[in-house]
């Protein structure tokens, strides 16, 4: 049975299904986590320090890493295959079919995108965070906006992000982050269904709505906390600086 | 109408193409496409040189066999007809007109304009067929059937093995046939009987002869000249994954 999901195209297209699926839902979850972050920072720092360095945080982390790297790994033998299907010579002219998206066929493209805005936002954040936790140590080093060097509890998820977004050029970054991650979706929602059979035409426009309103909902909830941060980062920054952990 | 065409001319399989410019005059509104690739020819054949080798049978529409991409678009730029079906009136008198044979790795060029699809006999034979007794007349309604799967068994079947779907598909991918194929035998109980054998023989000779894989896009329904629906490739993922599942 497994062997399915390796070695045929439906099983492959089954995978990224799957796999895509999971990731929309820890995006949603993600994403109503962060606004938290709007009405309460104490809040927001109490969720962080639920998702620590604990047991099931870190299983969660482990199993989310497996499902961004199957769709990741899965996604690039697929384009392999299909470049390779496509042929050398190719049509000299070329058009925009009706009725597809562009989206549609930028898939790997927005991926990549994606991914290298993941990085960046590990890097921002998880790295001072859960990965300091499990390091053992008790802070981590950030520069605050005077240039001084400062501590940050790896819990105090509202003060990183305060200062992350006080920077403008990281608001541009994320919001670029998430127009892609947005393309990506309007295409991968409804497509999620069509490649496990869930699909036909009396659901293509319910299931392209609901991709619409998925990817919408998911670019407004982080695109929202981003440019708040931004404007009010000096009051949260501020306002958490001093904070120690509750738990 | 006067033209200018821009046509791919090859000598064989393994020859370098190259595009060829010709010139047409005089050319009725009323001429079918495949009746102004003649005049082309005959002029060409009194000039001494080697007429255009393109592919072409019944001139109504449903033996599949025209297959050139003209202007970007499979089968041309009309909506939902066959390339034999496409008058010269859908073009711009003056214009220049791209005429290059179905561009994809599993439909190899066998000289000019014409391709070898023996590869969608190949899926054929592995499992598009149900197996009956072929000697007396079968009652036509000993077997009641739904209209409503009457036709959507009759829209899969209105597929002509063309061609367009695997040559439009960025991926290469023939989906869209095999799932008329399967789909068109599963909605009715005399195909029903073989659904999970077939599905499962179509798909693993489609990936074994180098189709590329769907990426739910949808410019094959929309380049398909008979206006098959990806709403067919759905179900092929659901009888796939279903007998697979049962294995």
């Amino acid at each position: 049975m497994s062997c399915f999901l390796t070695n045929s195209s439906v099983g492959k297209k089954l995978v990224m299904s799957i796999s895509g699926c999971f990731l929309v839902l820890f995006i949603l979850f993600h994403m109503s986590m962060n606004l938290t972050v709007l009405f309460s920072r104490e809040a927001y720092n109490l969720i962080c320090e639920f998702l620590g360095a604990n047991w099931y945080a870190l299983a969660g982390t482990a199993v989310l890493a497996f499902g961004v790297a199957v769709h990741f790994i899965y996604a690039f033998i697929l384009t392999i295959n299909n470049y390779r299907a496509r042929g050398k010579q190719r049509y000299a002219v070329t058009v925009q079919e009706k009725g597809v998206s562009w989206a549609s066929k930028n898939m790997l493209v927005l991926g990549i995108i994606v991914v290298l805005g993941l990085g960046i936002h590990l890097i921002h954040f998880w790295s001072k965070m859960q990965l300091v936790e499990v390091m053992h140590s008790q802070f981590a080093l950030g520069i605050d906006a005077n240039g001084a060097e400062f501590t940050v509890h790896p819990a105090n998820g509202a003060l990183l992000m305060a200062y992350t977004f006080s920077k403008w050029y990281n608001v541009v970054i994320y919001l670029v982050w998430f127009a892609a991650l947005w393309f990506h979706l309007t295409h991968g929602v409804w497509s999620m269904f069509q490649s496990a059979g869930f699909a036909n035409d009396t659901w293509y426009p319910r299931l392209k709505c609901l991709a619409n309103i998925v990817a919408t909902l998911i670019f407004l909830g982080f695109a929202v906390v981003a440019v708040v941060c931004f404007l009010k980062s000096g009051d949260y920054i501020a306002e958490m600086v001093n904070w120690t952990p509750g738990l | 109408m006067n033209f200018t065409l821009k046509i791919w001319r090859q000598r064989d399989a393994k020859s370098q193409g190259a595009f060829e410019t010709y010139k047409v005059t005089d050319i009725s509104a009323d001429t079918s496409f495949l009746e102004m690739m003649d005049i082309l020819n005959n002029n060409l054949i009194h000039e001494g040189k080697e007429p255009v080798a393109f592919d072409h049978d019944c001139r109504e529409g449903i033996c599949g066999m025209c297959s050139m991409h003209i202007n970007g678009h499979a089968h041309g730029p009309s909506q939902a007809v066959t390339t034999c079906q496409m008058y010269m009136r859908k073009f711009k008198d003056g214009s220049t007109i791209t005429i290059e044979p179905w561009r994809s790795a599993a439909f190899p060029v066998i000289r000019d304009l014409v391709v070898d699809r023996g590869a969608y006999d190949k899926i054929l034979q592995a499992g598009g067929f149900i197996s009956v007794r072929t000697n007396s007349v079968p009652d036509g309604n000993a077997i009641p059937i739904p209209k409503k799967d009457a036709d959507e068994s009759m829209d899969a079947a209105a597929c002509v093995g063309c061609g367009a779907c695997a040559a439009t598909c960025k991926n290469g991918s023939a989906m869209l046939f095999v799932a008329a194929r399967v789909s068109s035998l599963a909605k009715l109980p005399q195909g029903r009987v073989e659904g999970a054998r077939r599905a499962k023989a179509m798909v693993a000779k489609m990936d074994e002869l180098g189709f590329g894989n769907c990426t739910n896009t949808g410019a094959c329904q929309a380049q398909c000249p008979k206006s098959i629906s990806i709403a067919h490739i759905a179900r092929l993922n659901r009888e796939f994954l279903a007998a697979k599942l049962q294995d």
